[in-house]
């Protein structure tokens, strides 16, 4: 069992804000309005899970995050914060710059963002390269490593002190270690990838380091991308549903690894899924979103046992579990709707069982609706006003 | 409708597929020979009473969508039978076969590929109420065509539509509708829902079942979706790299699983409540390849219970108790407890 301790909801510093972010795509039919003012706010060491169904916005919000929205997407309000800084009002090297040491992004599909005619080695050195400091750094380690061997095996007393001196002499480079030389770089960046590997609980990872991604299994690639997502020790971390592909077993396994990057590296996590299951499993905190709305966002506790919005209520009635056999599941009546012509004010009302004019007519907020408990639904606000169905 | 939750076996199923295989040959070199076989299905055998259930549940490669293509002919099976009603389909000949082939139809998992986008829903109807053998006239096989997307939720407009008007819960009821359209007894539901999201796949799954109670339909209900499979089945059976581990009622492989993998694969269900959040047992490494299978029992290098037997002998798919098959020489020693969230209930 897990203690109470892991379920409070970490309130440290806020890494990240949203504030009414709104996303529009142009496309020949119209405009669709993927995000309708969303309002999130991340806490250090937190994870933190989006879910939704598909078309519901969440693979949007991460792409503005980390400004990948495609070409026809645009940002046309709102804030996003991140350490302080308005990420919408930095340019684009900004933010790729950002990308490759503080935010940290994996997606589904392994296969389409390794390169195939690379081995696992070569782009994870690429990482390395990058990053010179960490580069001579390691170098620098390397080599006192491989000097403490030599002198453990040395032949006699005079060698030994051969040793040590020039032990000694690299232990004065720490401050500022050299860019180690072209020749002897390449060992250093293998074992700093093997070593990234490792950290992911990769068996055999010497091995895995000369191999091409078509020769990695479904689950090791994902490990590998979760591996360069955080070489540099990112400050947030987000998930985009990197286990859909997986089999369940797999998939087990990675949200195993995920936990242990929590605890041990103590990561801002951001998780995107439409599983129930996996933001259960891991998260925190969970936002529910539906057609670019949050609808709901709060502890997973209070989530599961209380869901306070009817499309969560119905969203979780509608799952079937191992525990019940119901002759008949509870579904939502109708589908998604289409984005370019979103329902008015709340966008659940055409499918939401307790649905009157006023949900027609006003967009209700996201409310804190119990403590640490929030909900965008009319029903806590203005509920009493609501005329009882005849 | 018979009910097989007891366990109790009608005089001759209406489905029974035994000692089924299909081989995959790989072929290589100049002149194609024959270098290997991918072994897809290994001597699986099952039965289906009228107006069951059988699920088939397993990890992708396990060999579930094989079984339904070979059982309708799709693909030739390499040896084994199908029984349907006490007749053997497999050696069928064209001509014999045909009623058969309207009475088994298979709904896939993507709708977006198994619905012509050039053709109207009233068309592609009309060509399956066509091909049921009988010449309705015009207008009798409109009617039918109009009773058939009543009949799975729909309305007489979508006749009139194109596929891509439709969405993918709406799309899977049109294939359900089509699959009917033969007077179809038997359906081979092939992962119907993993392509939908978990509001959507609900109501996929409440027509199924309506439909089942209404025309007494059997299914095989093929997923990896262990929920899914609990929620629909009768009775199921858990594959792994083209074997069956473990055959029992649903009840009773839930509460009582006797084969490890089995076990480890209800472990591995992320459970939609953060309140029976557990330390769950992971299973280690990878499914391993179908060309070269593991010796002795195919799960022995990822079974923590595994012995030396394991590794040499190949365990048999053994009755443990009545009505409860597993595939395990210690299936009956291991005790393996039922999930903590099942001793809730």
């Amino acid at each position: 069992m897990v203690g109470e301790q892991e379920m409070a909801p970490p309130k440290g510093e806020p890494i990240l804000e949203l504030k009414d972010v709104r996303v529009s795509f142009h496309t020949y039919a119209g405009e669709v309005r993927a995000l309708n003012g969303i309002n999130l706010t991340l806490y250090k060491g937190e994870v933190i899970g989006l879910v939704g169904e598909s078309g519901c916005g969440k693979s949007v919000t991460a792409a503005t995050i980390v400004g990948l929205l495609p070409e026809n997407g645009e940002v046309k309000s709102g804030q996003i914060i991140f350490e302080g800084v308005d990420l919408l009002k930095k340019s684009k090297k900004e933010i790729r710059n950002l990308r490759s040491t503080k935010i940290a992004m994996v997606f589904q599909d392994p296969m389409t963002f390794l390169n195939p005619v690379l081995t696992i080695g070569e782009q994870l050195r690429e990482v390395f390269t990058i990053d010179k400091k960490r580069l001579a750094q390691a170098a620098l380690d390397y080599d006192l490593r491989r000097l403490k061997e030599e002198e453990r095996d040395a032949r006699d007393e005079a060698q030994s002190a051969k040793i040590r001196a020039r032990i000694a002499e690299l232990e004065g480079l720490r401050g500022n270690p050299p860019l180690p030389k072209r020749r002897r770089r390449r060992h250093v960046l293998d074992s700093l990838a093997a070593e990234a590997l490792k950290k992911m609980r990769i068996p055999d990872a010497e091995r895995i380091i000369t191999e091409f991604p078509h020769e990695l299994s479904g689950g090791m690639r994902q490990r590998v991308m979760i591996a360069m997502a955080i070489a540099r020790d990112p400050d947030l971390l987000i998930a985009d549903e990197i286990t859909t592909a997986l089999d369940v077993t797999i998939q087990a396994q990675i949200l195993e690894l995920l936990k242990i990057l929590r605890e041990e590296f103590n990561s801002t996590i951001m998780i995107i899924t439409h599983d129930l299951g996996v933001v259960a499993d891991l998260c925190d905190r969970v936002a529910v979103m539906y057609a670019g709305d949050v609808v709901e966002f709060s502890d997973a506790r209070g989530l599961y046992q209380k869901p306070l919005h009817p499309y969560t209520q119905g969203l979780l009635r509608a799952v079937p579990r191992l525990t019940e056999r119901p002759t008949m599941l509870e579904s939502i009546p109708g589908s998604v709707p289409d984005l370019i012509y979103p329902p008015p004010a709340c966008r659940f009302n055409p499918r939401c069982p307790y649905a009157w004019d006023l949900c027609r007519q006003k967009k209700p907020e996201l409310l804190e609706v119990e403590k640490g408990h929030y909900t965008a639904c009319h029903l806590y606000t203005e509920g009493s006003k609501r005329p009882s169905p005849s | 409708m018979p009910s097989v939750h007891g366990g109790i076996k009608t005089a001759q199923p209406f489905i029974k597929v035994v000692n089924l295989k299909k081989w995959f040959p790989i072929t290589g070199g100049l002149f194609g020979r024959t270098v290997g076989y991918v072994r897809a299905v290994n001597e699986v055998s099952f039965e289906i009473p009228k107006g069951g259930t059988f699920g088939l549940v397993g990890e992708s490669g396990s060999g579930k969508t094989t079984i339904g293509r070979c059982m309708l002919r799709l693909i030739e099976p390499t040896s084994g039978q199908v029984l349907v009603d006490g007749v053997d389909i497999t050696n069928l000949k064209r001509k014999q076969m045909a009623p058969y082939r309207r009475m088994m139809q298979i709904i896939f998992q993507d709708p977006y590929a198994s619905l012509d986008p050039r053709q109207t829903i009233k068309s592609a109807l009309l060509e399956a109420i066509r091909a049921s053998g009988e010449k309705p006239s015009a207008t009798d096989a409109f009617a039918r065509a109009k009773k058939l997307i009543e009949l799975v939720g729909l309305n007489e407009d979508h006749l009139y539509r194109f596929p891509h008007e439709f969405s993918g819960g709406q799309r899977q009821r049109i294939a359900v509708a089509r699959a009917l359209a033969t007077n179809s007894e038997f359906l081979i539901l092939d992962e119907p829902t993993s392509f939908l999201d978990v509001s959507v796949q609900a109501q996929v799954l409440n027509l199924l079942k309506q439909l089942q109670k209404d025309l007494n339909l059997t299914y095989l209900f093929i997923s990896h979706n262990l929920s899914v499979i609990a929620h629909m089945s009768d009775r199921v059976g858990v594959m792994y790299l083209g074997k069956m581990m473990e055959v029992a009622n649903t009840q009773t492989i839930y509460s009582n699983p006797m084969h490890p993998y089995t076990h480890a694969l209800m472990e591995a269900i992320p459970v939609p409540d953060p309140a029976i959040r557990h330390q769950r047992e992971i299973l280690h490494g990878d499914v391993p390849g179908v060309v070269n299978l593991p010796s002795g029992c195919v799960f022995h290098d990822r079974c923590k219970y595994a012995t030396q037997k394991c590794k040499d002998e190949i365990p048999g798919l053994d009755v443990q108790a009545p009505g409860h098959e597993a595939a395990c020489f210690y299936a009956k020693d291991l005790n393996l407890q039922p999930l903590a969230l099942y001793q809730k209930s």
